[in-house]
């Protein structure tokens, strides 16, 4: 992006919307002269820093802290003082495992369901979204007509809140639903599927996919267009075959687009919960119940919340996501060197 | 005609259809289904009569049976055309059903009751909109409530996340100063630290500060989005040093600078920001189901999950206003697509 | 009004020392030109006097007052930025009234300004215009007018010239100048053109890596440049160094010996360097000439570029380069020998420290 020049202010009704906000700002540009005569220009940065600053400090960077606090407190009292140090017990509660594999050994069984929920959700949600919205990019770059309106097509359900895509996903999956429909018109036996344990998890796999290949395929289809056309032609000057351009010049050349997506999805789907609390509620049963869930009912839903297994459980679930960011930083370095070389 | 066609259908090679043609057609028609298909279906039963959509098989778009008032019976009766033995065809009224012989009667002949096969009888039906799945959710649920809450937060969050971002990128790419690159540092790790990370003690701080079961509750944590602050700081750095220099020498204050100067130029970023917010702020969800815990302060997307998971789920009005909900978000993506999409080509944000 | 004193200014970035002891007095109504290649500084000078940078040490005075701690806004100078730095979401006019609106100056009297500086510009047919839709020339007329309509103390310009093409360059110039004497008020100009300087200033500036090298009029760095660097900045093109050895020096006279043998007759103070010693001879390609007498040393040439007015000749006099510019045409071919006489010209002798030797009067 750069700064372009904007048209002409245009219409008047956009200049009557300006009216109130001139007069606003306007109207504290007096108090402000007086604070940058008192501060100084420089001290004005730190002026227009602290709004964001105070409300990021009490609401993102306090309760990350106090998280570890909580971590090590237990009870059900809400606000800290209430509540007894317990030290390193709620972890120990989570990690009372006869054997890992098998959450029903496990003191805080939900908990070992979970994560096991999660990381098959997380292993083939991951690996089928990056085939899709690779090939789905793939397509999109080739010379397609009216290429803005097939991105459109598979962007779409990106912006559609959760909720939603869990209510219309809900809607088809349902006993007398449209996939249902489908089958019983090619003669086939309808099914209950959000009722059953392994239909309910590909539906919270499926569905999560939908509702999201279309960013990764836009990112991945940004960094196909910024290939080169001229080294095609020039691979095909040297005869190579589309399939070996594939592997050794569009697959190299988007790779650190691809990592970045893998790590993006890798995120995201640790964090999975929206649209699978609206869709199957982590039903039937526990079957799709994955981390966040278990946090949430932890900490606030159900009758015996414990705040403190709650918070010691996202702790653990913080680290695999700095871990998962790092390593998203330290790729997008490697990327900018390579740019900055280029 | 024939130049359209072969523009349509421009392919790899010029002899023939390689298979990769194929490949990239299957996908995106298959694709068009799979991505629209879902919404559309939602929105054709978003129209149809909880009798129509408890019917299996469905139908495409919404029927009702149709009726008839019949002398002699209190409530109005569904209608059939039957075929009758002999191979003639009339239209009845059923009045009851036992197993699976109905017994029915001729609208004009109240008191004559034929028996009938169900086999042999299929109902006179025409296509209606229940346009009431729309109009009685606004008067007879909460639904004003929700969709005012809905819109409250995100216009709320949204002006001040423009602000305050635009305040702290300005800050951060146009002044010297000590600690900036570690402010910087700041807020891009808060990138690590997702909601569902510190949703607890998250609550407890809001609850401390009285904001529970409130909408400023669900706005506040929001608004200092680092995603912000680092798309506006990257577009201002682009803003030449000089200009601020020149307004410097114009006798301009430094909030001058920021609102006359700065915020104009970076009108495109915010633009981009302004879109980006108000489709997340609509779509939020976990966090107004944690601080919410009246129904007359839930959101859209909390009252429709709230009542899309009663056991007696009227998913008649539940669609109806499914339909609704997306409404704002849909004509985000028809007029501002563009904008979104080089929005995430340029910054990978989402 | 726009008297302007900076006295032992100093000033670094962090470990960097950029300026090192400015002194410096420029006077009201006074066309100052800051030259020197860039980096040396000059830029980092204007923008401290503006009040953009705050001196790292002593002190800086306008009409008398001690300004350093006083912010860019409250010193009453007006600036024309290298880039224009005219606000592109701003019409013409506002651009001009911009500054203005913020002294809470009555609206009648912005009108009046700007009318005024519009004429004088000629910009009044672009005012309710953007300055994307204007060419390079016209934003440059629109940046000089948002100074002139602030009545600034002195006017403080960035190499304002150095964006557009050679051609509106020259025009410019001599407006520029034009505009001086109308206003006569007092403008510090920054550019890296010996050209501009020569042609524009009273008196000129050159730095060098942090310092002042030689404050002068243009004639009296071009005729007693205070040393080999300034000797060959200012001039175009550049003035001829030629290595060698005092020989022996006389009361008015010496000789020198050049690299390869020659021996020169050059004019010296007596004494003022012994003899053996290194020593530089500075000769300007103009003062050159292609004769074959007395004081002449044997050369070859190298490349010849006829220019038709005057010819530029590349030659090689043992070893070091020479450049001649000489009038008219020549029928000369790469490869010939020729001889170059300094009979006429103006030698200028260097000290092994680059200093200049003041010659015998």
């Amino acid at each position: 992006m750069k700064a372009n020049v904007p048209r002409r202010s245009g219409s008047g009704l956009g200049e009557a919307a300006m009216v109130p906000v001139r007069l606003v700002m306007g109207a504290v540009d007096a108090p402000l002269r007086w604070v940058q005569r008192r501060l100084g220009i420089g001290g004005m940065a730190t002026f227009f820093l602290l709004p964001n600053m105070l409300i990021f400090g009490i609401f993102v960077l306090l309760p990350f802290f106090i998280n570890f606090a909580y971590s090590m407190t237990g009870g059900t009292a809400l606000f800290l003082p209430d509540r007894t140090f317990v030290g390193t017990e709620q972890y120990a509660r989570l990690f009372d495992c006869v054997n890992y594999a098998d959450p029903n050994s496990c003191t805080e069984d939900t908990f070992w369901t979970a994560v096991g929920n999660t990381a098959w959700f997380v292993l083939l949600q991951v690996s089928l979204m990056i085939l899709f919205s690779l090939v789905t990019a793939l397509i999109l770059n080739r010379d397609l007509m009216a290429r803005s309106f097939w991105r459109a097509v598979f962007f779409f359900p990106v912006l559609l809140s959760p909720v939603v895509v869990g209510l219309i996903w809900k809607w088809i999956l349902q006993r007398q639903g449209l996939l249902n429909f489908g089958l019983y018109s090619l003669g086939l036996e309808p099914h209950t599927w959000l009722n059953d344990r392994n239909w309910s998890f590909a539906a919270t796999v499926g569905v999560s996919i939908w509702a999201h290949m279309g960013f990764y395929t836009l990112i991945l289809l940004a960094g196909l267009q910024a290939i080169p056309k001229d080294l095609y032609e020039a691979a095909e000057m040297d005869g190579t075959r589309p399939a070996r351009a594939f592997w050794r010049i569009t697959l190299p050349l988007l790779m650190p687009n691809l990592l970045v997506v893998v790590v993006l999805v890798l995120i995201r789907a640790v964090q999975i919960f929206d649209e699978v609390y609206v869709l199957t509620g982590g039903g039937p049963g526990t079957s799709t119940l994955y981390l966040t869930q278990y946090i949430y009912e932890t900490g606030f839903a159900t009758q015996l919340r414990n705040p403190g297994l709650a918070a010691a459980a996202s702790i653990l679930m913080g680290v695999v996501l700095v871990i998962l960011t790092l390593v998203q930083l330290g790729l997008g370095r490697k990327g900018e060197n390579k740019g900055a070389r280029k | 005609m024939s130049r359209l066609a072969e523009f349509i259908f421009r392919r790899r090679g010029r002899n023939g259809w390689h298979w990769t043609d194929i490949v990239t057609w299957l996908w995106l028609v298959g694709g068009l289904f799979i991505m629209f298909g879902p919404a559309v279906w939602l929105v054709g039963s978003s129209f149809k009569s909880p009798a129509a959509l408890a019917e299996f098989p469905p139908t495409i778009m919404p029927y009702v049976t149709q009726k008839a008032t019949v002398e002699g019976y209190d409530k109005p009766l569904d209608l059939y055309e039957v075929t009758r033995p002999d191979g003639s065809k009339a239209v009845l009224a059923e009045v009851r059903r036992i197993g699976i012989v109905a017994q029915m009667v001729a609208p004009e002949k109240p008191t004559d009751i034929v028996k009938v096969n169900i086999a042999e009888r299929t109902p006179v039906r025409t296509m209606s909109f229940a346009t009431t799945n729309y109009t009685e959710p606004f008067t007879h649920f909460d639904f004003v409530r929700y969709l005012w809450n809905s819109v409250f937060v995100t216009v709320t969050a949204t002006l001040i996340t423009l602000i305050v971002n635009s305040m702290a990128a300005f800050a951060l790419s146009k002044y010297e100063f000590r600690g900036r690159t570690f402010a910087m540092l700041l807020i891009l790790a808060t990138l690590m630290v997702p909601l569902s990370v510190i949703m607890v003690p998250l609550y407890s701080i809001v609850s401390a500060l009285g904001l529970f079961n409130n909408l400023w509750g669900v706005i506040l944590p929001t608004v200092a989005t680092p995603t912000g602050v680092f798309i506006l700081r990257q577009y201002m750095l682009t803003i030449p040093d000089e200009l601020i220099d020149a307004a410097r020498m114009d006798k301009a204050s430094e909030w001058q600078i920021y609102w006359r100067i700065i915020l104009p130029l970076t009108a495109p970023a915010l633009a981009v920001l302004a879109i980006f917010s108000v489709v997340w702020r609509w779509n939020d969800f976990l966090w107004p189901l944690i601080v919410l815990s009246r129904k007359e302060l839930y959101t859209l997307q909390v009252g429709l999950s709230i009542y899309s998971g009663e056991l007696n789920v009227q998913w008649h009005f539940i669609l109806a206003m499914t339909v609704v909900t997306m409404i704002p978000v849909v004509l985000v993506f028809i007029f501002l697509q563009r904008f979104i999409t080089t929005g995430i080509a340029g910054t990978g944000l989402k | 009004m726009g008297h302007i004193k900076l006295t032992n200014v100093t000033k670094s970035f962090g470990a960097v020392d950029v300026l090192h002891d400015i002194n410096l007095e420029i006077k009201d109504g006074e066309f100052v030109v800051f030259v020197g290649p860039s980096g040396c500084g000059k830029s980092t000078l204007l923008r401290m006097i503006a009040g953009l940078e705050k001196p790292t040490g002593g002190e800086l005075a306008i009409d008398g007052k001690v300004v350093n701690d006083v912010p860019a806004a409250d010193r009453g100078l007006a600036m024309v930025f290298q880039s224009y730095a005219l606000y592109p979401h701003m019409s013409v006019r506002q651009n001009l009234a911009f500054g203005l609106e913020n002294t809470r100056m009555p609206k009648v009297e912005i009108a009046e300004r700007i009318g005024e500086a519009a004429r004088m510009l000629e910009i009044e047919p672009y005012l309710e215009r953007r300055p994307g839709q204007l060419s390079g020339g016209q934003r440059q007329r629109v940046a000089i007018g948002r100074a002139i309509v602030r009545r600034p103390v002195a006017f403080l310009l960035d190499e304002p010239l150095s964006n557009l093409d050679a051609e509106l360059r020259g025009s410019t110039r001599a407006e520029l100048a034009a505009l001086h004497a109308r206003l006569s008020a007092t403008m510090i100009y920054v550019t890296h053109d010996q050209v501009e300087a020569m042609t524009l200033a009273d008196r000129i500036v050159v730095l060098r890596a942090g310092r002042i090298e030689q404050i002068g009029t243009p004639l009296e760095l071009y005729n007693r440049p205070a040393n080999r660097f300034v000797a060959g900045f200012i001039g175009s093109p550049h003035m001829n160094f030629l290595e060698g050895t005092l020989e022996a020096s006389g009361s008015d006279r010496a000789v020198a010996t050049l690299k390869g043998g020659h021996r020169l007759e050059v004019p010296m103070a007596g004494g003022a360097v012994a003899a053996g010693s290194p020593i530089t001879l500075g000769v300007r390609p103009q003062h050159i000439t292609l004769d074959a007498g007395e004081n002449s040393i044997p050369a070859k040439i190298r490349l010849v570029e006829a220019l038709g007015s005057e010819t530029v000749l590349h030659a090689d006099v043992a070893g070091q380069k020479v450049l001649v510019v000489a009038p008219g045409q020549h029928d000369l071919a790469p490869g010939a020998d020729i001889r170059l006489s300094l009979a006429a010209a103006p030698i200028h002798l260097f000290n092994d420290r680059g200093l200049r030797l003041e010659r015998a009067v």
